[in-house]
This record gives C-alpha cells, sequence and structure tokens, in this order.
C-alpha cells in the first residue's frame, strides 16, 4: 500500500478519488449503519433530550467558568503531586513533552490514543529528536503500521477491512495471512506488550480533567490506556484546555453521553480515573505525572459568543457516523486531524480558512450532525457562520476570514440585489430573460457537471399569475 | 509572559464578555430506585453481554466457588493481596491447593517481566458495583496495585452483592468521591476488547481476555 498524504487544500480532488474507490466506500458504509444503528437502541430506554440538555449545560458551566476551572484544575493536581504545563500551540507542547522524555533520558515512548497528539503531530516530532514513539491502540498501532494517520477519532483504522489488516500485519511484523481475528488481535498483544514493559514514557490523552480533584479520566476498552497509565515509570496526559469540568457529579452524565454517542456501547470496558503519581508504599504507577495543557487556538474561538459552542465537544464521533458525505468520501479525504463535522467547524480555527476554506461547503446542511451530538452543537448554524466568515460577511473573527471574497460575486450580489428592489426593471428584464431564452449557456462551471443548465422560462411567474387572473376574471372580486 | 499567563489573559479577556453559568439538573443520571434484586439482574444482565461471567456465592461457600473456577480454568499461578478479608479468606481457603499464589506486595520494577509472563489470573476485591452499566468499581491499594486487575490473562473480582448500586452518578455521590479521591479509581465493565478490525469484537487485546465476577450474597438467596 503506498502512503498518500492528504491535505485540506487538495479536499475536492481527494473526495474525487474517493467517491471513485468502492471499497473505501463500502468499509465505511458498512461501519457508520452499524454504529448508528447500535446508538439508537443504546439510548432507547433513556430521556436522551433530558440527558443531552444536562451534557450540554455541564460543558457550558465549564466553558463559562473555564479561567477559573484551569487554575482550580492546577492547584489541584499539583496538590496531587501532578506536574502541570501550559502551552500556546502543538509546536510549544511537542517541546515540553520532548524536553520531559530527555530529561529521562527516554528513548521509548508507548502511547494511548490521543487526537491531540495527532493534532500537533507529536510523534513526528519525537522521531525527528530520535525518540521513538509507538502507538498502543489497535487501531492506532494498525495505522502507524501503514504510514497512515487516522480516518476517524474514535476508530482509527475504520478505512481498513480485515484482509488489508492482515496485509499490513503481515508485511510489517511477520503474522500469517489470515482473516482470523484474534489471532491478529493476540499478535499485536504480545507484539505491544514487550513494548509496554520497556517504554520509558507512557503518553496519553484525556477525555476529562475534573478541576474540583485534580483527576484525569480517560475512557476506553482495551486497557492500552490503563497500561500506558501504569506501566512506565512516567506519564504524560496532554489535553486541550477545554476538556476541563468543575465537579466529579460532572463525569458520569458526559461519560454516558459519549460512549453511547461514540460506538452504541452501555459503557466502555474501562473508565481509568488518574489523581496522583505513586505514593509512597504503592507498588505501581507512574513515579511522575505530568499533564500538559494545550491552547492551539482554543482560546481564539472562545471569544465569541457563537463560536464557543464548538469548545462543548466531547469528541465522540456521532457527528462523523450520521454524515452523509463522511460516510462517502471517508475520513482521510478531509487532510486534516479531525474529519468529518466536527472537523469542520474546528479545523478552520487552527489550520485558518486559507487552507480549510473548502470544508465548511462539503455538507448539504442536512442537519444529521447536530440533530445526534450528545451536547447540542449548532453544527449546521456553524457551518454557515464559517461560510460567511470565509466571504468576509462574518465578524471576522476566524483566521483567513475573507478569503473566498470574491469582487465578481460580491459585484453580481449587488447587482441582484438592485434589480430585486426595482420592480419595474425587474419586470423588463425577466420579460427579456424569457424572450432570450435560447441563448443561455450550456456550460456553468461546477453546477454543470452533475446537473443540466438552468433555463429561464419564456414567461415568469408573476406574468403567469397575471394572465392566469385576468381570465378568471373580475367574478371572485 | 508565559504559555499559562497569555492563555488565562485571553480567557479572562474575552471579547464578547462573560457568560452565564446555567444551572443543571442531575434527575436523569439517578433516581432509578431498583430493587436489590433488579440491580443483581440487571448487573449480571450487562456484564455478560459483554463477555464478563457471573457466578453467585454466599459468604460462606464463595471460596470453595472460586476454587472451582480456578481448576476450571486451570489457572496454575494466582497473583493476589495479603491483607484485604478477600484474600485473606482465599489465601486460607487454597492453602492446601496446588495453585501457586503470587505475591503482589512488591514494586513492579523488581518482577514487571514475572507478572506480564508468567501469572495466569489476579484476584481482587471491588469496591462495588454499578447496575445501570454492569460495572465494578475499584480503589486499587498498595495490597491489591493497580495491575493485578489488568495484567494477568483473567482477573477474578469478588462483589457483595448489596455493594451494588444504581447508578456511576449515585456511586460518586454516595461514597463522597469528590471529597478525596485515590491515586487511581476504575470502573471495569468486562474483559478488554476492541472492534478496531473490521468491527469485528475480539477480546483480551490488552488486558484480560476473561473477567469472572464471583457475586458473594449474604444468605442462602442465592
Ligand atoms: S461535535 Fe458533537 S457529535 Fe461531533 S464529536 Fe463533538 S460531541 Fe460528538
Amino acid at each position: 500500500m503506498s502512503v498518500q498524504i492528504y491535505t485540506p487544500e487538495a479536499f475536492h480532488r481527494q473526495a474525487h478519488d474517493a467517491l471513485g474507490n468502492p471499497q473505501i466506500r463500502r468499509n465505511f458504509r458498512k461501519a457508520m449503519d452499524g454504529l448508528m444503528s447500535k446508538r439508537r437502541d443504546v439510548f432507547s430506554d433513556w430521556d436522551l433530550e433530558a440527558l443531552r440538555e444536562l451534557g450540554a449545560n455541564i460543558r457550558l458551566r465549564a466553558l463559562a467558568k473555564l479561567p477559573d476551572l484551569l487554575e482550580r484544575l492546577e492547584a489541584n493536581c499539583q496538590a496531587n503531586g501532578i506536574q502541570v504545563h501550559w502551552a500556546e500551540n502543538g509546536d510549544e507542547a511537542c517541546r515540553i513533552i520532548r524536553e520531559l522524555c530527555e530529561a529521562r533520558a527516554a528513548r521509548a515512548v508507548i502511547k494511548g490514543k490521543s487526537m491531540v497528539s495527532e493534532e500537533m503531530h507529536l510523534n513526528q516530532h519525537l522521531e525527528a529528536a530520535g525518540i521513538e514513539a509507538l502507538e498502543s491502540d489497535l487501531g492506532e498501532y494498525l495505522v502507524q503500521l501503514n504510514e497512515q494517520t487516522p480516518s476517524h477519532i474514535i476508530m482509527p483504522a475504520i478505512h481498513l477491512n480485515t484482509d488489508e489488516i492482515s496485509e499490513i500485519l503481515h508485511d510489517k511484523t511477520g503474522t500469517e495471512r489470515t482473516r482470523d481475528v484474534d489471532y491478529m488481535t493476540a499478535a499485536a498483544r504480545a507484539q505491544l506488550r514487550e513494548r509496554f514493559m520497556a517504554a520509558d514514557v507512557g503518553i496519553s490523552g484525556v477525555n476529562f480533567a475534573v478541576a474540583e480533584t485534580g483527576t484525569l479520566c480517560l475512557v476506553e476498552n482495551e486497557g492500552n490506556g490503563r497500561m500506558t497509565t501504569t506501566v512506565p515509570p512516567v506519564h504524560i496526559a496532554v489535553t486541550g484546555i477545554e476538556k476541563v469540568v468543575e465537579h466529579l457529579r460532572d463525569v458520569p452524565p458526559l461519560y454516558a453521553l459519549l460512549t453511547r454517542s461514540a460506538t452504541g456501547q452501555h459503557v466502555t470496558t474501562y473508565f481509568n480515573m488518574i489523581s496522583s503519581p505513586r505514593k509512597p508504599g504503592e507498588h505501581d504507577g507512574p513515579e511522575e505525572v505530568h499533564l500538559v495543557l494545550v491552547d492551539n487556538g482554543r482560546s481564539n474561538i472562545y471569544q465569541d459568543n457563537e463560536l464557543l459552542d464548538t469548545l462543548r465537544c466531547i469528541r465522540c464521533g456521532a457527528c462523523m457516523n450520521h454524515c452523509p458525505v463522511y460516510t462517502r468520501v471517508g475520513g482521510h479525504t478531509y487532510g486534516t486531524t479531525y474529519p468529518g463535522p466536527i472537523g469542520k467547524i474546528l479545523m478552520p480555527h487552527m489550520l485558518g480558512l486559507e487552507a480549510t476554506k473548502d470544508l465548511p461547503t462539503a455538507s448539504s446542511l442536512c442537519g444529521a450532525c447536530g440533530e445526534v451530538c450528545p451536547v447540542k452543537i449548532p453544527i449546521p448554524d456553524l457551518l454557515v457562520r464559517l461560510r460567511r466568515e470565509a466571504v468576509g460577511e462574518g465578524r471576522g473573527n476566524v483566521p483567513g476570514a475573507g478569503v473566498k471574497r470574491s469582487r465578481k460575486e460580491l459585484l453580481a450580489w449587488k447587482g441582484w440585489q438592485w434589480l430585486a428592489t426595482h420592480p419595474t426593471v425587474w419586470r423588463g428584464s425577466t420579460m427579456v430573460a424569457g424572450k432570450l431564452r435560447g441563448l443561455t449557456p450550456t456550460k456553468l462551471g461546477p453546477w454543470t457537471e452533475y446537473r443540466t443548465a438552468p433555463k429561464p422560462a419564456k414567461a415568469s411567474l408573476h406574468a403567469l399569475v397575471k394572465a392566469h387572473q385576468h381570465k378568471d376574471g373580475e367574478g371572485r372580486s | 509572559m508565559n504559555a499559562r499567563e497569555n492563555i488565562l489573559k485571553r480567557l479572562r479577556e474575552r471579547s464578547d464578555g462573560p457568560l452565564q453559568v446555567p444551572e443543571s439538573d442531575f434527575s436523569v443520571v439517578t433516581g432509578r430506585d431498583w430493587t436489590p434484586q433488579e440491580r443483581v439482574e440487571r448487573f449480571e444482565r450487562l456484564i455478560t453481554s459483554v463477555h464478563g461471567e457471573v457466578i453467585h456465592a454466599t459468604l460462606t461457600d464463595w471460596t470453595a466457588r472460586l476454587e472451582e473456577v480456578l481448576k476450571a480454568k486451570s489457572v496454575r499461578r494466582l497473583a493476589l493481596g495479603r491483607e484485604h478479608p478477600v484474600p485473606v479468606a482465599a489465601r486460607a481457603a487454597l492453602m492446601d491447593h496446588d495453585v501457586e499464589l503470587v505475591d503482589v506486595d512488591r514494586d513492579i520494577e523488581d518482577w514487571k517481566r514475572e507478572q506480564f509472563e508468567t501469572v495466569d489470573a489476579g484476584l481482587t476485591s471491588t469496591g462495588g458495583a454499578i447496575g445501570e452499566t454492569g460495572s465494578l468499581w475499584l480503589w486499587p491499594t498498595p495490597d491489591e496495585p493497580r495491575l493485578i486487575s489488568l495484567v494477568p490473562p483473567i482477573h477474578i473480582a469478588v462483589l457483595d452483592a448489596d455493594a451494588i448500586e444504581d447508578t456511576f452518578f449515585d456511586v460518586v455521590e454516595a461514597h463522597g468521591w469528590a471529597s478525596g479521591m485515590p491515586t487511581n479509581a476504575l470502573l471495569i465493565s468486562g474483559p478488554s476488547k476492541t472492534a478496531d478490525i473490521e468491527q469485528t469484537l475480539a477480546y483480551g487485546v490488552h488486558g484480560p481476555r476473561e473477567l469472572v465476577v464471583l457475586i458473594r450474597h449474604p444468605r442462602e438467596s442465592a
């Protein structure tokens, strides 16, 4: 399998290629259909609206108090013995983590799943410094062996089918070619166990950081997260600044929403709550625990009342699972760390609209994402907002705002506005358009790629109604 | 200024001004009012649906059930604590047994490979369980460290029937978790699993392949 680099700038070409790849479409269709029906079933005995309302409101409360909660989280973590670091952007976070590794003369790092670490390209950064970073979540491991990036935030290897995975494992690790999933899983288990034992540092993400108690919560099924945070002598947790919640009691509702929305599970196998490094007398767990809080554009999103909703996200992936565009083009097509609807509303803030201007428009605004979002993020409204920002009609609060502003388009709309507000000219021009309808071009750029060109009617609706009223006569008054 | 101050300053000087703090109504995650029997049933139904095994026992005969489990699963080396009443009773019952008892009150650095490669099962007590989701909760201790419920291929957990509560929220509230969290608190709901290979479930990917829950009922009601 050849390595392909995907970028958001090439979205249209990538989408075109993906649509022409029936294997990718089948892999995603099958997975997404399964996930959608499981989610439906697992919420069937819940008052889902009340739970979503609570989830949204817990996240909003956390955001309303964000600076105070971050300080409280820091103070409580420190009191528990967890060291806290702050990074303005991904590069700074990478540097902090690299230095922590270097301070321990670390050569081998084992990683639990962390989308923030993907966002800042941590693995490449560490490798450049001669530190090997190995992914231990099975999906992430497969994707890393295949020199790819995750195509889904919860199920990183969802674009691969069993045969492809068997081929990757055979190629890179010398296992037998097989369709036996248990065999492949056992092989990966054996390979990774060696790595857990040998790792100098474990790096994980965080699902919820609890300010009240200084607790880091990790959600997982495999146990690799527990291994990563327990076996190596150092644990570094890295997370976005928006992941903080106020109270411990805020966690159960968010956890209930997360697992059910993500994979249709009542609960995951493990919920791992870490509040301190190994204490004197304890026999396992890391001697050092670090928390790296990463901004990377989040405090900018935070400034704007409408964009703020983006930060409520708990990264469940339900919006992807239910997105008709995502299901057809797959995760890589977006060319961004976070694909699908959440990617479309988040990545423009991280990469700027120059690079991501095609993402907010790659949606029919069908509304499925907003309907399933467990914290009620109005994703379609945010897509519209970003479209407006891209053409310079917003508040200018997004990097690269106005990048799609075009004088020609602006003039056309201005002209249209003038026509539509001057009835006599309007009537005259619709009449002329009707008369000259034979002259309309048959090729109209992307519009006519899949459609026939529109043609003005012989007579406008207005004229037809007029004529109709005239014929029907005065009898009706 | 450093990153910390810059970030906090940007957040504090928010351009659209301060935000309203909403009230939260938690009633949707509590107040199930299940009977003790409903709790046990629900716990069993959910944890077995994700491949956990449940064995019912009484306070007096549970070690006999444990012996049966060890025999059935051909466990030769069992890791367990020494101080908690659960491992104390298990040790007493297994004294003249051919199962080798492995001490866990040793720093992991001293026996990492031994634990990873030669232990067949780990036995632990539990703090209690959650009926709604079929979850055990554990607060590992020096006596029963974190890894014995993770590294050996089989995890055997001992649970008292009357320690099953309705919801996770109820557990957090009833036991005052917010007033003092341990180094590590865990919910465990089944054996380790993955669906990363084309959505096909496989167990034991990193942690235990099997989870056996021995539920101890107070009287002969089981
Ligand atoms: S936007 Fe909503 S649905 Fe999408 S990942 Fe975030 S929380 Fe889940």
